[in-house]
Order: C-alpha cells, then structure tokens, then sequence
C-alpha cells in the first residue's frame, strides 16, 4: 500500500476498442477508497467493457488505469487484488458452498487453520454456514448471490467489482439483499464499484453515480445531485421523469433568468445557471413532483394553464398529464394528503386546470 | 399434451416395428438347428456351443477391445484438446486451416480414410523403415485420427454451451489459466469427456472399412472376422454371435438408464432442497 | 520459480493444447490426403509399391482423370452411387420425419423409451445390422416367402414367382442404407422439432389454420434446418457406402466406394483409385460447404436479433 493520499482509483483517458466499435471513449473518473460507486447505464453504455478492463480481462485501447497508485496495464487479471461478483455468479458447480469460497485462498500462503478460519468467517458474513456442504445448485438464487459475495470477498481484495448484482433476483429479494451489501460493505471497508442499469438500485447502493450513455460518462454525482441538478438532457430523461419544453432566455437579474416558454404560452422565472446569456435557447425541464396542479388559479410566480387529458391513480399520489394551450403536454404529480372518494379528487379528466412551479425548480439544460 | 394423430402413431410403429423386426428375426434364428440359415429346422443351441468353442472369436474380440480402449483414450485426450482450442483460442495462426482439419474428416469416406492411411503407413514404411508391418499399431493410430474429431465435436459444443464467466472467475480469484483448465474447465466438461470416449470406444469397435485397410498378418479384429464370413453368404453361428451383441448392449443401455432415473430423481430432489433454502 | 514453470505459466500450456492435436492431425489425416492427391497425378508401373514418379514417368499424369471421364464404369458408379444415395435419403425423411414428429407427440415417460430404442440400432454393430437383412431377403427366408404370397395372390398365374430377388440389387442397398441411416435423420429432427415453440401451432390454429394447414405453414418451415441437417448425415456416408454395397449390392452396377476399393485392392492401380477418391470427395464438399454457409449465415441471423 503506498498511503499517498489523493484518489484510490484512477481512470485516466480510457477508450476500448473492438474492432471498428468503440464501447468506451475516453473516460475518466477517480473513486475514493471505501466508497460504493456505481456505473449505470443502458445495454451496451460500455459500463461493463469499463468494469472488464477494471478486473483485467480486457486491456486498454487508450489511456490508463491506477489503482492504489499502481499502473495495472500489463497486470493479468490473476495478479489484481481486485475481485468480481459476475451477473451469472460464476459459482464452480463441481464444488460445494465452502469450496466455492476457500477457492481464491488457494493461491495465498496461509496455513490449513487460517484457511478455515477465513472460510468460516466469510461463511458467518453471509449468514451461510449451515450451507456450507452444499453444491451450487442445491441452494435458492438469493443463496448462490452471496456465495458470489464471499468468495470475492474470502481474499481481502482492496476492491470489489459488482456486475449487475441484484439483476437475477426477484423484486422482494432486492430490496433486502440491497440493504446487505451496503452492511457488508461497511463492515468490510472495501471498496464498490456497482455496474447497473437499475437506477433505483444505484441511487440507493451508491454514494456516487456515474451515467453512462453510448461509451462516455455523461455525469457524476450523488445521487441527489445527478437527480436535482442534470447537466444534459439525457441525463434529465434517464433519470427519474421529466417533461422538457424548449425556451428562450429574456433577461437575466441577479440569480434569476426569465424565460420565454411559448409551450406555456407566456415567460416564466427560473433559477439562473451558470453560462447563460440574454437570447440565448435553452431546454426547460420539470420534474413532475415539482409541478403543482389545482382548480382554483394559485397565488404563485410561475402560473400557467391546461386541460387534463389523463390521470393514473396509484392511491398514495396520483400522476397527471396534462394538455397545455398549444397542444404540448406535462406531467404533474399530486399527493394524495386527504382520503376522499373519486369526486373529491385535484381535478378530473377534461378539468380545466392551473399549474405553477418555482423557480428554483425548473431546471434549465444548455445542451 | 396434444392430440397425437393417428397417422403419426401409426408410422411411428411402422418405424419401430422396421427397425426391430430383422433383429428379432435374427435372434430367433440363432437357435435355429438347420445348417441353412433362413429356413427353420427345430430349436438347439448348437450354433452358440460352435460359436463359444471357436478360439477365433475370443482372440478377436481381444484384439477388438485392446484397440478400442487405447484409441478411445487417446482420442478423448487429443480431441478435447482440439476442442478447447477452437472453443477458446481465437486466434492462433493457422486457426482456419486447423478447423478444417477438425471437420475433414467426419465427411471424408472411410474408403478414402482407409487407402489414404495405408498409402502413408507403405511409404511411411518405405522412408523411415517404420511400421515395418501394419497389424495393431496402425489400426490403433488409424482409429484415434478418425474417432479422436468426433470427440472434438462433442467436446466443442460442450465448451460453448458453458458459461465464459465461471473460468473468468476462477482466473479473478487469482488462478493462471491451466490452473482455471485444472480446477474449472475440466471438471465441467467431464460429463462431455465421457461421452465422448464411449463414443470413440464404439466408433473403433465397430469400424470395418479402415481397419481393413490398415491390418496386417495376424490381426483380425471381431468386425474383421464377422466381415470375411459374412462376405461368403449367411452363416448361423453369427445369428448367435449377433444375439449375444444385442443382449451385451441392451444390457449396458438398461443399466445407463437405470442409472440416469437415478441422476434424475437425485435432481428432483436437489430442486426441492433449493426451494425449502428459499423459504 | 523455476524458469521450465514460468515458460509453462506463460505459454506453455497453450501451446500443448494447440500443438498436440494439430501436429497429430497433419501427421496423420493431412499428410495421408496429400498423398492421395499426389497419387493421383502419378504413373502406374508394375513395381511394389505399383506407382512411379519423375525418372521416366511424367510428374503430372493425367491418365487416370481422363480415364474417369472416358470409361463409363467411373460416371455410371458416381451415377449409381448418387441414385442410391439420394433414394435412401429421401425415404429416411419421408419415414424420419413423421416419426420424429410423431416423438414429439407423445407422452415424456414414453418419448425417452423411444428415443432410447432409436438409438438403440446404432450400438449394435453396424455390420451385424447389415447382416440382418442378409436373413431377411434371402430367398429362403420367412420374410421372402411373405412377399412372395402377398404378390402371387395379387398378380395373375402366369406372373407368378418362386421367389422375390431382392439379393444383390439397388434395391436391397438403398433398403438397408435407410435401415442402418434411419437414426441419422430421426435424431437431427427430433432435436430440432422439439425445440419448436408449441404456441407458434396453437396460434396458428386460434387464426383459423386447420391443422394440415398448421404444418405446412408453421412446423415444416421451421424445420429445414433439421431437415438439411439429418440429410447430409445420411447423404454423405451413404454415397461413399462399401460395406453395403459389397454384401447385397449388385456387383454389375457397383457404387463408387466399391470402385475405389477394387482399383486399389483388385486391380492394383493406386493412381486411378486416389484419382476417383479425389473426383468424390469434391462431390462431398460441396453439399457440405452450401451446408456450413447457410449455417453461418442463420448464426448471423440469430446475433442480429438479441
């Protein structure tokens, strides 16, 4: 271990070619030890090329990777401390649990106890001691998840990949299972990284989020910040829903841009960012949990209206889409706060409605 | 379940009735006391005393089975080598040419297999003074060349139905590639291993048209012996020796089914212990 | 670590496994099959072993390919052979094939009985099944007598025989090629109608299809692939056939395998058999290279559609 400080993992410049395909383009990214970080994208977004090259089993076409301070180019992947829970598991099926686990230990100079002791203990982690003799095909999905899970653990990596580790298990599992791997990560102190295109399971695992999109990172972030503050229009539609409406930037005060939004029929503020200037396009984004919807015109800035052409009824909130004057449509979420019966409700299909948003949040892309 | 029409039930036992009959036919035969064949003259069970009291058949037979077990192992040995090299080595030069090789064979006739080998093993003889005689060195080396791709057929399919990421898992966990084939790969494909030795096994014992290119003075293997009288006409004692053959095998098939009911119901069971470790 | 472990760790291993079997196979597959090549162009003299090359003998002599294509004994035993061998094939599926379906109709306990007693054949040795019907169409046999009834009783008197002569005929080879082939054609089938989604028919079936219908839109086109398949696996062995041919066959119209072994045994002329092993394994290739493309091809099309 070098102990410099500075980041644990660094992806300098990366690019992976196959062929005349390009699946990464020069990426770079740096995770701090200790952290869950997740790469999460559509199929073929190159998150799991990015993880391959991570493990050793696909090198470079450009660019470098540190991890701990160590170039790995050239490191075969037998000789990285870096572990790997594969989307399949990849559990030996010729061996029991315990085997599966004692397995990567082989290959350490420890004594016959020490062997057992690890095993025992990785088996105590993962709750599957009374599995211990069995094979692979004799134990329930969940099970054969952490079997993957300790055997990567078993040989103390410094870093653990994760390939879609949640995917191949139904939805009440996931949750659970989701909630364990962070325990087990805590307790271990080792450091994630999650590929998934699962962005729910991203925003809970992770503590930062990369989305990939077509080979390149389109942002990092926190979760809340990927979430509240996308920096493109696809990393605004890829994350949670959204309705975009195309403006213009009238004048600029202070912190506030007032924007013409002729969807909306009138201009509208919003919270300025920054790289805006007067008559400059922009892409209007609102989240629908941001948009507020009555009957009754609001006392707000940001007033505007519509007709509802549909709603879904989920019980707790209620999703609304809306048809706004010139035919474009938006979606606003209302919450439910009041039992009542069907009549009771915001407003009904073909109700003549008022919506209002504020300023801080309208978001405002300049791609 | 569907309906099953008629028709196809009745050719099916058309079929089975197709393929049973000659056998049967021949098996009552064979205790048939007349010296001609085909025409029935009483019970006896003259033609297996005649049969087991000729020590031809049992050299023969030997002979037979030495061969088979030597070129059905080293097929096994060489033909899952091959396979695992098409399965996993994608480039290596002369990669196109090597599967050609591989393929060459199951579609070369074994009258052309067999010239060609005698052929090399006369000139091979005349340049290097070695085989100096053909008999069973060059039929072993003669079955294992043809046999040893049907085990590469079987073996590569096998390869490429597993799944990669298991092998990457093992070389992940710190193991260098021969030790992932060692640990993981041929463990997993020994059921395809086994399958394909007993596949080159009955490919040897039953070959006739290369063997009888490739023998020499002195060894005659069972197909050789069955083949030079049956080459003469219908002769009873082979109805005993093919009964006896289709007794030996049904046999051995029973037993495999037997034992596959029971890998059968061990999967069951094994189903059912997930489930519960689910619950 | 000593230096013979690391050069193993490093690309010993992988040469081993590379190495072995091809060096096995060029010795003894490739190296015998340029023989046979170079045997083809060379001059036959009344030596041991019987050819001659260079010295007075020219180094390409052509004489046995135009012999093959001058002596009508080479193109009427390729005529023959494809004849038997493309009869055969086609009665394998035109049997094969409803009973392949008809494996897949029935119950599971059933169906692995069955499968079981299709390969069951292909155990027993190849020649003992040959010789089963040696018995059968013998003039004496139980099976021939019947046969001779069944057509006495159906023709008038003056047709009469006193026995059928299947012995020695087309007719007897082509017979029992489909009888030790027959597996060949089932199996490919089975496997391949098997894998057929049972939906595809009910929904056929719910768009008004009735069930003739059903087959020829649905299942059979689904099939070729099967079809093709278990054909060539009948079609190539049984064109180059010597054991049939020699037992019952018909020694005035031999098929191309007896060719090629009486040149070189019988009549000791090493140059004109290899030329005629050479003219049939062209015939094999082809079929079998049209065979690999369409596969390759239908490959592509499976990883175009994830």
């Amino acid at each position: 271990m070098t102990g410099e400080p500075g980041p644990f993992i660094r992806i300098e410049g990366v690019s992976k070619r196959f062929g005349t395909f390009e699946a990464v383009k020069d990426v770079n990214l740096t995770i701090d030890k200790g952290e869950i970080f997740a790469l999460l994208g559509g199929s073929g977004c190159g998150k799991t090329t990015l993880l391959r090259m991570l493990a050793g089993f696909e090198e470079p076409s450009a660019g470098r990777i540190f991890i701990d301070g160590q170039d790995m180019a050239g490191t075969p992947p037998w000789d990285r401390a870096v572990h790997m829970m594969f989307q399949s598991y990849a559990l030996f099926p010729h061996m029991s649990v315990e085997r599966n686990i004692a397995y990567g230990l082989k290959h350490e100079r420890l004594t016959t106890a020490q062997r057992r002791d690890r095993v025992r203990e990785m088996l105590d982690l993962v709750q599957l001691t009374q599995f211990a003799e069995r094979k692979p095909h004799q134990i329930s999905g969940g099970q054969r998840q952490r079997v993957a899970l300790a055997r990567a653990l078993a040989r103390q990596p410094k870093l653990l990949l994760l390939d879609e580790p949640l995917a191949a298990l139904d939805k009440k599992l996931r949750e659970h299972t989701q909630f364990e791997l962070m325990s087990i990560q805590q307790r271990t102190g080792v450091t994630f990284i999650v590929v998934t295109h699962d962005q729910e399971e991203a925003m809970t695992l992770a503590d930062r989020i990369a989305v990939m999109d077509r080979g390149t990172v389109r942002q990092v972030g926190s979760a809340g910040e990927i979430y509240e503050y996308p920096n493109s229009r696809f990393v605004a539609g890829f994350i949670g829903t959204v309705s975009t409406f195309p403006g213009r930037v009238v004048r600029l005060t202070g912190d506030l841009a007032e924007i013409d939004i002729p969807a909306m029929n009138g201009t509208f503020a919003a919270r300025a960012v920054p790289g805006l200037t007067e008559g400059r396009n922009v892409t209007v984004a609102l989240r629908p949990e941001k948009v507020q919807i009555s009957k009754i015109c609001p006392d707000a800035v940001n007033v505007f209206e519509g007709q509802v052409k549909d709603l879904a009824y989920f019980g707790k909130d209620s999703l609304y889409r809306v048809t706004l004057p010139a035919g474009d449509l938006i979606l606003a979420h209302a919450v439910n706060a009041r039992r009542g019966s069907d009549s009771d409700r915001t407003a009904d299909w073909d109700d003549k409605v008022w919506l209002s948003f504020e300023p801080a949040s309208a978001i405002l892309l300049t791609d | 379940m569907k309906r099953s029409p008629v028709f196809l039930i009745t050719v099916l036992c058309f079929g089975f009735a197709f393929f049973y009959i000659p056998i049967l036919s021949m098996m009552v035969y064979s205790f048939n006391d007349s010296r001609l064949a085909t025409v029935w003259g009483g019970f006896s069970t003259r033609w297996y005393e005649t049969l087991l009291s000729n020590r031809q058949v049992g050299a023969a037979l030997l002979l037979s089975v030495q061969i088979a077990l030597i070129s059905a192992t080293c097929a096994t040995i060489l033909g899952a080598m091959a396979g695992i090299t098409l399965a996993r080595f994608r480039r290596f030069r002369g990669r196109t040419f090597f599967s050609g090789m591989v393929t060459a064979p199951l579609i070369m006739p074994e009258v052309i297999t067999g010239i060609s080998s005698l052929m090399f093993f006369i000139m091979l003889g005349q340049w290097i003074g070695w085989p100096g005689q053909r008999g069973f060195t060059t039929i072993t080396l003669a079955h294992i060349t043809f046999s040893m791709v049907y085990v590469t057929t079987v073996v590569h399919s096998r390869m490429l139905q597993m799944d990669r990421s298991i092998e990457e898992a093992a070389m992940d966990l710190g193991s260098r590639p021969w030790q992932v084939l060692k640990d993981v790969t041929l463990p997993v494909i020994s059921p395809a291993l086994l399958s394909g030795w007993l596949l080159a096994f009955t490919i040897s014992l039953d070959d006739v048209v290369i063997t009888s290119f490739t023998t020499g003075p002195g060894a005659t293997t069972l197909p050789l012996l069955i083949w030079s009288k049956v080459k003469l006409g219908v002769t009873p004692d082979i109805n005993a020796l093919a009964t006896l053959t289709v007794l030996a095998v049904g046999f051995c098939v029973a037993i495999a089914g037997v034992l596959m009911n029971r890998a059968e119901r061990r999967r069951l069971a094994d189903e059912r212990l997930a489930y519960q470790a689910n619950g | 670590m000593s230096v013979v472990a690391q050069w193993f760790n490093r690309r010993g291993w992988r040469d081993l496994i590379i190495g072995l079997p091809y060096l096995w196979l060029v010795a003894f597959f490739l190296l015998p099959f340029l023989i046979v090549i170079a045997m083809s162009v060379a001059t036959r003299t009344p030596t041991a072993p019987p050819f001659g090359y260079g010295g007075d003998n020219p180094a390409i002599n052509l004489e046995g390919y135009r012999r093959l294509l001058s002596d009508t004994l080479y193109l009427r035993a390729f005529v023959t052979s494809l004849m038997n061998a493309g009869t055969a094939t086609l009665l394998c599926l035109l049997l094969g094939y409803p009973m392949a379906l008809g494996l897949t109709r029935v119950s599971k306990g059933w169906r692995n009985i069955l499968l079981m007693l299709v390969i069951l054949p292909f155990w027993t040795s190849f020649l003992l099944r040959v010789y089963a019907w040696m018995g059968l169409m013998g003039r004496n046999s139980w099976f021939n007598q019947l046969l001779t009834d069944g057509w006495n009783w159906l023709v008038p008197t003056a047709w009469a025989v006193n026995s059928v002569p299947m012995m020695h005929t087309n007719f007897a080879v082509v017979l029992v090629m489909v009888y030790t082939y027959l597996p060949f054609m089932i199996l490919p089938l089975y496997a391949n109608l098997e894998r057929l989604d049972p939906q595809l028919d009910e929904a056929a079936m719910d768009l008004g299809s009735r069930p003739s219908r059903v087959f020829l839109d649905v299942t059979l086109p689904q099939s070729i692939p099967g079809i093709i398949a278990g054909g060539l696996l009948v079609f190539i062995p049984a064109a180059g056939e010597l054991v049939i041919p020699t037992l019952v066959g018909n020694s005035a119209s031999p098929m191309i395998g007896r060719v090629i072994s009486d040149e070189f045994a019988q009549a000791r002329d090493w140059p004109m058999a290899s030329a005629v092993a050479v003219a049939l394994l062209m015939l094999m290739v082809l079929p079998t290279m049209a065979y690999s493309h369409y596969q390759s091809k239908a490959e592509h099309r499976e990883d175009d559609t994830p």
